[in-house]
């Protein structure tokens, strides 16, 4: 492909870096990343990637805009609440980014679906909000080899990693399976601050972006996690646990599990 | 008396009201589409242009191996990639 006077002129702030150029732009406006859950995570996200000329973007998401919403999932607005999570930010996408394809999928990603919808897509951002979710995407991504990012929230404080599969540790190395329902408290329950949600979404974009560009270093082997109550930043180096039930050496894991989601968690 | 016989540019881009950074832009695309050692004529506009476009061009790894100033006030450069 080649870019037009349009997309040049678009796109001109990308391009004058050395590590995206010409030949970048085009590799972005080529490339497909999926979106799992269009809220506090995946709208900042959604938005920088259509922004930087992403060419197909998919949005996975049941759930329809609550008012509660707003404070933090910034791809929707006031205007909106009632309609679809996905048609929301399938309008926004268009109207920022004539150039991105937004494909949605208006339905909870579970093991009988997960597998097909990831299939078309060359990075996958975790942009749930539930453990289930979480272990059930880095699975599929381990079992099918899609790399993808991974962010946590909760009130001040957030955790990301990106997942190579089979080069770094996965989900599954650091954490073995979904804490025991009850244990640790929802965004709903504890609250969120928007801004953290915003903090980390970016990152998952910085990260697919420079993924598709093969530039820089990804947040592979390194799990970062941030207090923005003090804004502090920490780093730590995980290694790929060889007795890892998704990824590792023996792998006890071979199928797809969906875990109960808590009761606060639930979609009503 | 040795002459330095000037390369003949290999393409040209009039970059004249292009504003910055567009007129870089242009530029760093039309050298991406270049072989190393082809040379790319570049007229600019002096100002913001000048003061900006050849400093990011450096930058890139080229090399400005001719400025030539033009009777609009405008300036001609040679590229080498």
């Amino acid at each position: 492909m080649k870019l037009n006077d349009e997309q040049i002129e678009r796109y001109g702030r990308n391009i004058i870096l050395k590590e995206v150029g010409g030949s970048g732009q085009e590799r972005l406006l080529e490339s497909k990343v999926l979106i799992i859950g269009a809220g506090g995570l995946g709208s900042p996200a959604a938005l920088y990637l259509a922004a930087a000329g992403v060419g197909t973007i998919g949005i996975v998401d049941g759930d329809r805009v609550d008012l509660s919403n707003l404070q933090r999932q910034i791809i929707h607005f006031t205007g909106d609440v009632g309609e679809r999570k996905t048609e929301s930010a399938k309008e926004k996408i268009e109207f920022l980014n004539p150039d991105v394809r937004v494909k949605t999928y208006d339905e909870i990603a579970t093991s009988n679906n997960i597998l097909d919808i990831i299939h078309d897509y060359d990075f996958i951002v975790d942009g749930t909000d539930n453990f289930p979710a979480k272990f059930l995407i880095n699975d599929a991504c381990v079992m099918s080899g899609r790399p993808f990012s991974h962010a946590g929230i909760l009130m001040f404080y957030g955790q990301t990693i990106t997942v190579l599969p089979h080069e770094s540790a996965c989900f599954r190395c650091l954490f073995l399976g979904p804490p025991p329902p009850g244990s640790v408290p929802s965004c709903r329950e504890a609250g969120i601050l928007g801004g953290v949600a915003g903090l980390f979404g970016t990152i998952q974009a910085v990260e697919a972006l420079k993924y598709i560009l093969g530039t820089g270093g990804l947040l592979a082997g390194r799990l970062l996690t941030v207090d923005t109550l003090t804004m502090s930043f920490r780093e730590i180096k995980v290694k790929k646990n060889p007795r890892c039930p998704v990824c590792g050496e023996n792998p006890a894991i071979t199928s797809l599990v969906d875990y109960e989601q808590e009761a606060c968690n639930l979609k009503i | 008396m040795v002459h330095e016989v000037k390369p003949t540019p290999d393409r040209t881009l009039d970059l004249r009201t292009v504003l910055c950074p567009l007129n870089f832009v242009r530029a760093k695309l039309a050298l991406e589409e270049m072989t190393s050692g082809q040379v790319l004529e570049v007229i600019l506009d002096d100002g913001e242009p000048m003061r900006n476009v050849p400093r990011s061009i450096k930058s890139e790894g080229h090399m400005i191996i001719d400025v030539l100033k033009l009777a609009d006030d405008s300036y001609r450069l040679l590229i080498r990639k």
